[in-house]
């Protein structure tokens, strides 16, 4: 595995050079508030390496708030009125500098939904192809972050294509794709780093993981049949407090769920996909009346169970959280996804 | 591969009143461009997304069948903002169809068995696209054989009148045609679909399946009778509805634990939403 050695004196003017052949997106600290959060760097704007997980996960890189999917026009004189019509996009090379691992990983999650071998959504999956993601290892982990229960963590490479890992005056670039090899030489990064640079971030990496204080288990809910866990008794309780405000699935980086909205001004229009959450009574309301889930308790309960019980049977795979921690520090009344899972797994 | 939100465009070539309340009309649309129409290739209980641009999607079963060709029918309840705006537009209008979308009755796995069809009110749409796919020539004698027993409130309502009718007269399928009170001039059943259906159906065995489509309360007093009459839950096949929005399971929202309706569905076996949430 090859290691380049970034020294810190270089790292604006490489960031600088490479933007010739990429869009730069990166951490930004929003002004006279706590916290950062992910976007387009502006043109001599570098990113926050020094902030701690942004407010809302980077998910919307890929999947915007609000993206025009379709347009049309509703004006009898043309001849593609009321005709859909698909809107020029354009998928420039984009770099996500300072990503963290984590949220680099919960893309690999989101993308089973997204790119699936009989559809995909040309939206999502071509503004991922599009992105290189430079992730920077956690190493002063939040209290909140229980990721390496979630087969993820604060070194986690899965989803990257550079892992930076800050060793003072320089950083460690561990080259994980060629699409990362590919960055680091449009930035003119390529002074490889010593033979003990790999050691040095295996032992950062064990000590940063040593610093996670919590953790999830659900073994046990994997062997839980489905019906058991919905007709569990803790569900009432588990929701009790909660408003449906729908804070845990925005700042989510693997909530995927949308509406589909169409917006008109004057004879034009277009066809939107925006963020939706389960957590709103409208989400399933029928056009009769009727609401498979009504009631709060059983849109509390269907954000779990797809996260941690429905996700891992239909992929087979571990839970759909990658252990970050928004929802738990987003949430107004202190939901608490590992006391869930707990109780799930039980 | 084409992206899969892009409705293809359709003229509406006809549309007739459906129902005696005028509540449910039925639309023919044709392909603007002949290609769609090859691309849009379906199978019977399959549904798509009515597109109108400016109001939004709907979700609706196929009513034409997949051996009619060069057009496709919907019978629309008028109920909300799209399919209100829907009864209003004029032959000739343009719009849009994605789709065909979400399974389809097992087709193969019902060729060579006897068929029970239960239907009641206007959920007769896939399940007139069935009757039509099966008793085509081509299909007839790939299947045992096909009952149907159809209860609406009044004649009136009985969606494709004309065509009932003529499968009356017809000797390779047993109709059960019900209303729910007497009414002058109608010479078949009365009564609710589920005594007729307990009266009329064949009894269930290894070779026989029901597929029932239908409103829920319809459904709570089908299901038993089929019980008693000795269907299992893998041969009771019931096509399911929720709201959607893609159509292709991506948007979630029709989620009934694992499966999406949309995509996994909307026909499942009755042993199969047995394992799932009641959450439809």
């Amino acid at each position: 595995m090859e290691i380049i050695k970034i020294n810190k004196k270089d790292w604006n003017g490489g960031l600088a050079k490479s933007r010739k052949a990429y869009r730069l997106y990166g951490p930004i600290r929003v002004a006279d508030k706590y916290f950062s959060e992910f976007g387009a760097l502006a043109e001599d704007e570098v990113p926050d390496m020094s902030a701690t997980d942004t407010r809302l996960s980077p998910k919307s890189i890929a999947f915007p708030p609000s993206e025009v999917m379709l347009e049309y026009t509703l004006d009898e004189n043309s001849e593609d009125c009321n005709i859909m019509k698909v809107p020029e996009k354009e998928y420039p090379h984009r770099a996500i500098i300072g990503i963290r691992p984590y949220d680099a990983a919960a893309y690999l999650l989101v993308k089973k939904n997204f790119d699936t071998s009989e559809v995909r959504d040309p939206y999502w999956c071509d503004a991922y192809d599009a992105c290189t993601f430079i992730g920077l290892a956690v190493q002063e982990p939040s209290l909140l972050d229980f990721s390496t229960s979630t087969n993820s963590g604060p070194f986690d490479e899965s989803g990257l294509d550079v892992l930076l890992v800050d060793a003072g005056d320089s950083y460690l670039a561990k080259v994980i794709t060629d699409k990362g090899k590919a960055y680091l030489k449009a930035a003119g990064w390529g002074k490889e780093a010593g033979k003990d640079a790999a050691g040095k971030i295996e032992a950062l990496k064990k000590k940063a993981e040593a610093k996670i204080q919590s953790s999830v288990s659900f073994d046990n809910i994997r062997q839980k049949s489905v019906m058991e866990l919905f007709e569990a008794d803790f569900w009432e309780d588990t929701a009790f407090a909660c408003m449906n405000c729908g804070t845990c699935t925005y700042v989510c980086p693997t909530c995927w769920c949308f509406d589909i909205q169409d917006e008109t001004h004057g004879k034009k229009g277009v066809r939107l996909k925006v963020w939706d959450s389960c957590m709103y009574p409208l989400f399933t309301l029928h056009t009769t009346g009727h609401n498979p889930r009504d009631a709060k308790v059983q849109r509390v309960r269907q954000r779990f169970m797809h996260k941690l019980k429905y996700f891992m049977d239909k992929y087979e795979d571990g839970i759909m959280c990658v252990g970050c921690g928004r929802c738990i520090r987003s949430c107004p009344v202190n939901i608490d996804i590992r006391n869930v899972c707990q109780l799930m797994n039980g | 591969m084409e992206n899969p939100y892009l409705p293809y465009p359709v003229r509406i070539d006809d549309i007739e009143i459906a129902t005696e309340d005028k509540s449910l009309k039925t639309f023919k649309f044709v392909f603007i461009n002949k290609e769609d129409e090859e691309k849009f290739a379906y199978k019977a209980g399959q549904f798509a997304e009515l597109s109108i641009p400016g109001k939004g999607e709907i979700p609706i079963g196929i009513a034409s069948s997949p051996v009619e060709k060069g057009f496709v029918t919907f019978t629309v309840n008028r109920a909300g903002l799209v399919t209100t705006h829907l009864h209003n537009m004029k032959k000739g209008d343009v719009m849009g169809i994605r789709g065909p979308l979400g399974n389809w009755y097992p087709w193969d796995l019902l060729a060579g068995k006897n068929i029970l069809i239960v239907g009641g009110g206007f959920a007769f749409t896939t399940l007139r696209s069935s009757i039509i796919y099966m008793l085509d020539p081509e299909n007839r004698s790939r299947f045992g054989t096909i009952d149907v027993v159809y209860g609406a409130r009044t004649p009136g309502m009985l969606l494709y009148k004309d065509e009932l009718i003529e499968w009356e007269k017809r000797d390779d399928i047993n109709m059960h045609l019900t209303i729910d009170s007497p009414a002058e001039g109608w010479a078949y059943n009365v009564g609710f679909t589920p005594p007729v259906t307990e009266e009329k159906a064949p009894k269930g065995d290894e070779n026989t399946y029901a597929i029932v489509c239908g409103p829920p309360v319809m459904i709570k007093f089908t299901l038993p009778v089929l019980e008693k009459l000795g269907y299992t839950h893998d041969h009771i096949i019931m096509s399911l509805e929720n709201r959607m929005k893609c159509g292709f399971g991506m948007c979630g929202r029709c989620g009934i634990g694992k499966e999406l309706v949309c995509k996994d569905g909307p026909v499942f076996t009755l042993d199969q939403i047995n394992q799932t949430p009641r959450e439809y």
